[in-house]
């Protein structure tokens, strides 16, 4: 198996050309789309769609906070699950010192958790 | 690439084949999941019988909506940030290619080997958050904005469980490598019984279940599918596009369906591989050669097999409520996860 420097920075050029596949492949068909398909504008198609009425106010309204909170708290657990990622890989050699740190971080995290929950901030309003 | 490849093959032309086997990958699992799941199997739960028209049995129906969403108008909103509205669905697309990359289809037959693939994939999944928020906000549109933010809720609560769950399979193989993933669990033995190797989804049950309604989750499929709730915000954050836009989100979704199943079954259903014992390979470089062609072969029935449990579940169950939802996930789902990966990495310490 090779995991020399080279063949990783060729795993990631794979990854750019598989990028630029799936943007040529819609580019082609979009533009294969724009040769047959019709183009006649008209005042009621362009308008935004409430249901049949004509739209009232902004389309950008305003809307809850409440996701932002989430995004939050998301952030936190994102963040734990990468330190939580290279510790599993290592498991082995770290044996219980491991699991103990491990345990004592996970621990901090849930006691996050739980405050949150107390808090009422997982509750949706 | 093996050495029968690597010897008359240049790098370009290895490329190109890639290329056009990232193609296959993503456009034959989302033809075939739409056609026979979404067209026939939905159709025979509802005692009907699905598309009979376009040639035998319907099987010419996919071309017939592929041509007849070509010649549709491509309309925009007078409001839309025109830029974002064009450039979303690529967005979604792009995330779908750049998934499938990290999946092994065979010793060789594989298109990058990144030690961390699991993580690799785990972040590109979220590309297409950014994809459907885009869309949701040019669209100038209150259903679609709801939409979106619903979708960007869902799809980060449910990121989390499906992080965790994986952390199960990282434990138990000690790597992040996706091949070494499927070598440990096809070389493998379960209390020194070798006869199956030891596919993951035996010893993390609980996880491959946790991932399994994440992706469900991520792949805002039915009971999950409040982003695009149709009773209640007619498309959701797709409500504006018409025409191939439109199309290009649907391959999408049913793309990254098949690509998702073909994590699943690399991660928790043994991969491309055989057991190893039956044929007494001992390590990567004994495996014969055909492999790299019965692999993709194994890869596509195990696909098959989960992307049905998938739409099984879609079709079976009603919608959550929003709040129901995000309660799911943070108060049921991520403990569970964490109380699998405490048990796991006590068990790998003790044994």
């Amino acid at each position: 198996m090779p995991t020399d420097f080279s063949s990783f920075l060729r795993g990631w050029l794979t990854v750019a050309i598989f990028g630029t596949l799936g943007l040529l492949l819609a580019g082609l068909l979009l533009g294969l789309s724009a040769l047959v398909r019709p183009k006649r504008p008209t005042v009621e198609k362009s308008m935004a769609y409430e249901s049949g009425v004509d739209p009232v106010g902004d389309g950008w309204s305003q809307s809850q906070i409440r996701y932002y909170i989430f995004a939050l708290l998301f952030v936190m657990f994102d963040v734990e699950a990468v330190f939580i990622f290279p510790w599993a890989t290592q498991l082995e050699r770290y044996a219980g010192f491991g699991l103990v740190e491990m345990g004592v971080f996970v621990f901090v995290l849930l006691l996050g958790l739980v405050y949150a929950w107390r808090k009422g901030v997982l509750r949706w309003v | 690439m093996s050495a029968v490849f690597a010897a008359d093959i240049p790098y370009w032309g290895q490329s190109l084949l890639r290329a056009l086997g990232g193609a296959v990958a993503v456009l034959l699992p989302a033809g075939t999941i739409v056609y026979v799941f979404l067209f026939k199997l939905m159709s025979f739960m509802q005692s009907r019988l699905g598309p009979m028209e376009a040639g035998p049995y319907g099987s010419m129906q996919l071309f017939a909506e592929v041509g007849k969403w070509l010649q549709k108008e491509d309309l925009y909103p007078d409001r839309a940030d025109r830029f974002l509205f064009k450039s979303a669905p690529l967005v979604v697309l792009l995330s779908t290619f750049m998934l499938v990359v990290a999946v092994p289809f065979g010793p060789d037959a594989i298109f990058t080997n990144f030690d961390n693939g699991v993580l690799y994939v785990l972040a590109v999944s979220s590309i297409s958050v950014l994809g459907i928020l885009m869309a949701g906000w040019a669209s100038a549109n209150k259903y679609s904005l709801l939409g979106g933010l619903r979708a960007a809720g869902q799809l980060i609560a449910y990121e989390l469980p499906m992080v965790l769950a994986v952390v199960g399979v990282v434990i138990q193989a000690g790597t992040m490598n996706m091949q070494t993933i499927v070598v440990k669990q096809n070389a493998g033995s379960i209390f020194g019984w070798d006869g199956i190797g030891n596919p993951y989804i035996l010893t993390q049950f609980v996880g491959f279940l946790v991932f399994m309604i994440a992706v469900q989750a991520e792949l805002t499929q039915a009971p999950f599918d409040m982003p695009i709730a149709e009773s209640e915000l007619v498309a959701g954050y797709m409500t504006e596009y018409s025409g191939f836009r439109f199309l290009i989100f649907f391959i999408a979704e049913f793309a990254t369906a098949g690509v998702f199943s073909l994590l699943a079954s690399t991660m928790f259903l043994g991969g491309w591989g055989l057991p190893w014992s039956w044929f007494n390979w001992g390590s990567l470089d004994e495996v014969h050669n055909v492999m790299n062609v019965v692999g993709p072969l194994i890869m596509v029935t195990k696909m098959m097999l989960v992307a049905f449990i998938i739409m099984w579940a879609r079709f079976s169950y009603p919608r959550f409520r929003e709040d129901q939802l995000q309660k799911f996930a943070w108060k049921f789902l991520i403990p569970v996860a964490l109380g699998n990966i405490a048990v796991t990495s006590i068990l790998k310490v003790a044994f």
